[in-house]
């Protein structure tokens, strides 16, 4: 598949879109693929600060659980409350519907170290 | 060897197969030093025969007490336990599967599994339960580690009317976990002292029935708690007819299910019980079977949430609970619904019955006396006017089993014993040891 | 019906206890109305037959030991001897109190204290404890053992312990939860502990290291002197998981190995049953520095008279309500009475025989990641069998063939795991039976997927969802429909 150009991307298969100082942050496809049906979402609850590479999240699914760690620092905004009742949405739309957590990014320039959307389709094309 | 299938033949074939000339060379792995260490038990291989014979002679050493009235209680009771339990249990379909890994061929394991949890929830009052633990010590220790994890204040409180053998185990759990724990004292009613609870506590421990059989007051314990979790030790069979600790608000509930079905067997194997509310459902410990379909729409049951358990989690894991106790569960779904709601409920009366028969006929004696004046269930203590070990001595040669003082002076009570009665224990046996007791001089 | 709370039963049946045969008085008069129940507990009550045949039939739905070949790895699931039933069973044990007095239970004290030193021989350790009741259970015990060892040295910096990438589940468990963090070892490429991983990973914060002999892929760590004297050599502990034991039982001691503390899994090496999940029984073993330290009470010999003694300050103070599991120890201690030390070495050798024949045949169909000798165990990868097949599905078209499958996705270091162990029970038949399955189900993933995909089809249900199950947790019996699904959705 061919991943959004406007997003950045992690080794461990997050995905970051900056906007202005605004992180909006989730899984990628083939994050959602390996883990399975995903039935259940830990998120922060606003106002928690994270480091970038620190815990934000843990995605669980049938078989296996998943750490999201943070692509960049900052504090936590907001969160996808959808994703209590509907974990699933993370499987059918995860750069989309399935957004994880919304930071306001202290350093958005952390994001430049990551991979762009070609970098990143290389690093699985290698796996 | 009889439980070995292969033959010479086989293995003669197996090892040209595998290209090794012998046994030994199956082994040229295991460094030489080690092996030249081997030092064997120097143990005969015993026939069947003769392991049955020196095994039964073991037993026959336990004969006086088979023999005798048991008035022994403690958290393990001597319950009447209905023929069909065993002839159930011992089906081989039940005894030697492993843990339902594989649903589609474990629906047996995993639908007593569902029946149970059903059972212990309604027992309980409470949301959820696990298909089981250890028992009842290593639940409650089980419990206040998933309270430290919720609430996270590193300290509990516990009673002192907690049976001593439970607080040893708790102790040992706490100290290695890094959680402080302090005592709740107790009432000259013989509950526990609820005025004395602390703030920064993770969780409360109250028993009930508790260590002297007393019944503690429940009521208003949750509020009492504030933001520590309500962690209730108790009787299964006294559910029967007793309010539930889940009606009072408890958050995490516990008990030891040996009166279910189980033989004493010394102290083992148990059945530890565990409840919780649907809200902790992820910090709860142990085995789940969940409901569920297969891909033909039928329904079947599988293990659930098992992103709690080891084998996913690992260090991050609820628990490390593996293997628990799922053949005693068993027994106590099948005991439990031999019974059932009515059955359970006449069994307590039973054991209320006479054990409050008893208790009236003991201190009808003189110098002997209730040691609280708190109701109790089928257990209580009393204030004896001889020295207890001297009774315990006399009762002994009668053939009547009275605990020793030990337990009770564990929690702070010398000069007294405690009785439990069962609906095994006939009026005569019961008049017999009041007898016996009205000749100690 | 397919619980027993879909029977419609509103009255009770009776028939198990006589009436009262003392004066009564009536519940409201002995307890305050406050403490007594209102509302019933819903306990369907059946009768007799309905319940024989609800539990009959439900027993049929499984698949036990007796059933047929059960090669789930690290499991161990040997045949479970009747004998040993029966003799549980006897009163003298059945009915034997553990808080009554010492002396009318010596039968029951005497059995516990010779398992004991039947069990230090076949460790090869200075004393044993029989209080825990599974193998985690003997793991959280031994991790207390050396949270208390060093504490007694005054190095309570010793925080961390370490274990290969190999290991069960239950092992860096058990050690979080005694206040250890865990550090990983990666395995070298011949599967067994990297020697110079080991090196980078011990300092003076190194508690102990956990591992298992053979290693969860079957394979026995042949430089396991070398990485005993290095944890020795930095101030550490050296834990054995026994799961694997009967790979070598009768042949070597894990104490000679460098062992510190060691547990059985007597549900597993000792022949006793799995029960579906319990009850198990955890003994761990410990050298000479550590016996001051093991749960009490412990049973003491004096003539021909056994006691509890209590009298042990620096003891960790108690992991079980009494004793352990008496019931499951009696079975094992039977067991080894009746093996005797050729039995125990004729286990070894059938087991190590049965698993390597098993690898030999079946490497030429599916794909082994470590081509090496085992032992009682080894591990083929289902990766590759065919595009689009999982080791998940060989394992359930394995059921269409009536075998129970092997343990899958286990140890976490092989993809696609399949991990499968024989144990000495099974014969060269039923090993045969078992490879040509095997072999067809490999046919059948290049041929005819859709077999692999849809199975099992012969089995009492077909695959489960497992998604809805966690998606839609049902724990408990939905008695009132709507009221149930109130609370699912809140």
């Amino acid at each position: 598949m061919t991943y959004p150009t406007q997003f950045r991307y992690t080794k461990d298969h997050e995905w970051v879109a900056l906007e202005a100082n605004q992180a909006k942050i989730g899984i990628t496809e083939y994050a959602q693929g390996e883990l399975g049906d995903i039935v259940f979402v830990e998120l922060p609850s606003p106002g928690t600060e994270v480091k970038k590479g620190g815990n934000l999240a843990t995605v669980e699914s049938v078989k296996a659980v998943s750490d999201v760690y943070a692509p960049v620092s900052g504090k936590v905004l907001e969160v996808n409350t959808q994703l209590e009742s509907s974990p699933e949405t993370i499987n059918q739309d995860p750069h989309g519907a399935g957004w994880l957590v919304l930071l306001e990014a202290s350093n958005p320039s952390e994001a430049d170290a990551l991979f762009d959307a070609a970098s990143y389709e290389r690093y699985l094309a290698e796996k | 060897m009889r439980y070995i299938a292969n033959t010479d033949a086989d293995r003669r074939a197996m090892l040209a197969a595998v290209g090794l000339a012998s046994l030994e060379e199956l082994f040229a792995d295991i460094p030489q030093a080690i092996e030249d260490c081997f030092q064997p038990l120097r143990l005969p291989a015993q026939s069947e025969m003769e392991v049955a014979r020196n095994v039964q002679k073991l037993a026959s050493f336990n004969e006086v007490h088979c023999g005798s009235i048991s008035f022994l209680g403690g958290g393990i009771y001597d319950h009447y336990v209905p023929s069909v339990v065993s002839h159930i249990t011992s089906r081989s379909e039940f005894y030697t599967a492993y843990t339902p890994y594989q649903p589609e061929v474990s629906q047996g394991t995993l639908t007593v599994m569902f029946e149970f949890q059903t059972l212990i929830c309604e027992l309980t009052g409470m949301e959820v339960a696990n298909a089981s633990m250890y028992d009842g010590a290593t639940a409650l220790a089980e419990g206040v580690l998933m309270a430290d994890r919720i609430a996270g204040k590193r300290r509990i409180a516990v009673s002192r009317a907690l049976f001593p053998n439970y607080r040893r185990v708790l102790d040992t759990y706490c100290w290695a976990a890094g959680i402080e724990v302090v005592e709740l004292p107790i009432t000259k009613n013989g509950q526990s002292d609820t005025a004395a609870i602390l703030d920064g506590l993770s969780g409360l421990v109250i028993q009930s029935p508790n260590a002297f059989g007393v019944i503690e007051e429940l009521e208003g314990l949750k509020g009492a708690a504030g933001e520590a979790l309500l962690i209730v030790v108790t009787n299964p069979i006294s559910l029967g007819l007793l309010a539930p600790p889940g009606q009072f608000g408890a958050d995490i509930v516990v008990a030891e299910g040996q009166p279910l079905g189980l033989s004493p067997s010394f102290g083992g194997p148990l059945l530890g019980l565990f409840a919780t509310r649907k809200r902790y459902l992820r910090q709860m410990p142990g085995r789940i079977a969940g409901q569920t379909v297969d891909a033909e729409g039928k329904i079947g049951y599988t293990m659930a949430a098992q992103t709690r358990e080891q084998h996913i989690r690992r260090e991050r894991a609820t628990s490390n609970i593996c293997t628990n106790s799922a053949l005693c569960a068993l027994a106590a779904t099948v005991y439990l619904s031999s019974l059932g709601a009515d059955g359970l409920q006449k069994l307590a009366q039973l054991n209320l019955e006479k054990a409050h028969y008893l208790a009236e006929q003991i201190t009808a004696l003189s110098g002997y006396e209730l040691a609280f004046k708190a109701p109790f269930f089928n257990e209580f203590t009393v204030r004896v006017p001889a020295d207890p070990e001297k009774i315990c001595a006399r009762l002994k040669e009668e053939g009547i089993l009275v605990e020793d003082q030990r337990s009770l002076v564990d929690v702070g009570l010398a000069g007294a014993l405690r009785f439990a009665v069962t609906e095994k224990r006939t009026s005569e046996e019961l008049d017999h040891l009041v007898t016996v007791l009205g000749g100690i001089q | 019906m397919s619980t027993i709370f879909d029977c419609e039963r509103p009255e009770g049946i009776g028939g198990l206890f006589p009436a009262p045969d003392v004066p009564t008085k009536g519940q409201e008069n002995l307890i305050p109305s406050s403490l007594l129940r209102e509302l019933a507990p819903r306990i369907p009550c059946l009768s007799e037959p309905e319940l024989v045949r609800h539990y009959t039939r439900l027993s049929k739905l499984n698949y036990g030991v007796d059933d047929g070949f059960y090669p789930l790895g690290s499991c161990t699931m040997k045949y479970n001897p009747k004998i040993n039933e029966d003799l549980v069973r006897l009163p003298g044990f059945a009915q034997a109190h553990p808080l009554a007095d010492e002396q009318l239970i010596q039968g029951c004290l005497k059995l516990l204290f010779e398992m004991s030193g039947l069990l230090s021989k076949v460790a090869g350790l200075a004393d044993v404890t029989l209080q825990p009741a599974a193998g985690a259970h003997g793991e959280l015990t031994g991790m207390f053992l050396v949270k208390r060892y060093f504490e007694d040295r005054g190095e309570e910096n010793r925080k961390r312990i370490l274990l290969p990438d190999s290991a069960h589940g239950t092992n860096p468990a058990s050690a979080a939860l005694s206040g250890f963090s865990v550090t990983e070892i990666p395995s070298g490429g011949d599967g067994m502990v990297n020697l110079a991983a080991l090196e980078k990973a011990l300092d003076e914060t190194v508690a102990a290291i956990m591992l298992t002999v053979p290693n969860t892929l079957g394979i026995f760590e042949e430089r396991i002197l070398e990485v005993t004297d290095m944890v020795h050599a930095a101030g550490g502990l050296c834990y054995f998981d026994g799961a694997n034991l009967n790979a070598f039982l009768g042949r070597a001691c894990p104490g000679d190995m460098g062992a510190d503390i060691f547990h059985f899994n007597l549900h597993k090496t000792l022949s006793t049953p799995h029960g579906g999940g319990g009850p198990g029984a955890g003994p761990v073993a410990v050298a000479e520095q550590l016996v001051q330290f093991l749960p009490v009470p412990r049973i003491v010999k004096e003539d021909e008279t056994y006691r509890f003694d209590w009298n042990y300050p620096q003891s960790i103070g108690c992991v079980h309500s009494f004793y352990g599991n008496f019931g499951v120890i009696l079975k094992a201690y039977a067991y080894l009475l009746h093996l005797g030390d050729e039995g125990l070495c004729a286990v070894s050798e059938n087991a190590v025989l049965n698993a390597n024949y098993l690898q030999e045949r079946l490497k030429k169909t599916y794909r082994l990641p470590y081509d090496h000798l085992c032992k009682h165990e080894f591990v083929l990868s289902g990766k590759e069998i065919a595009e689009g097949i999982s080791t998940f599905d060989i394992a359930k078209r394995l059921i269409d063939y009536g075998f129970h499958p092997p343990t899958i996705y286990f140890p976490l270091i092989v993809p696609e795991a399949l991990m499968i162990e024989p144990t000495e029970c099974e014969g060269k038949e039923t090993l045969d039976r078992f490879i040509e399955a095997m072999e067809q189900i490999a046919v059948e993933a290049k041929e005819a997927p859709q077999l692999l995909h849809d199975a099992p089809q012969h089995a009492p249900v077909r695959r489960l969802d497992q998604t809805r199950a966690a998606r839609q947790p049902m724990l408990s019996y939905p008695f009132n429909d709507s009221a149930d699904q109130e609370d699912q959705t809140s």
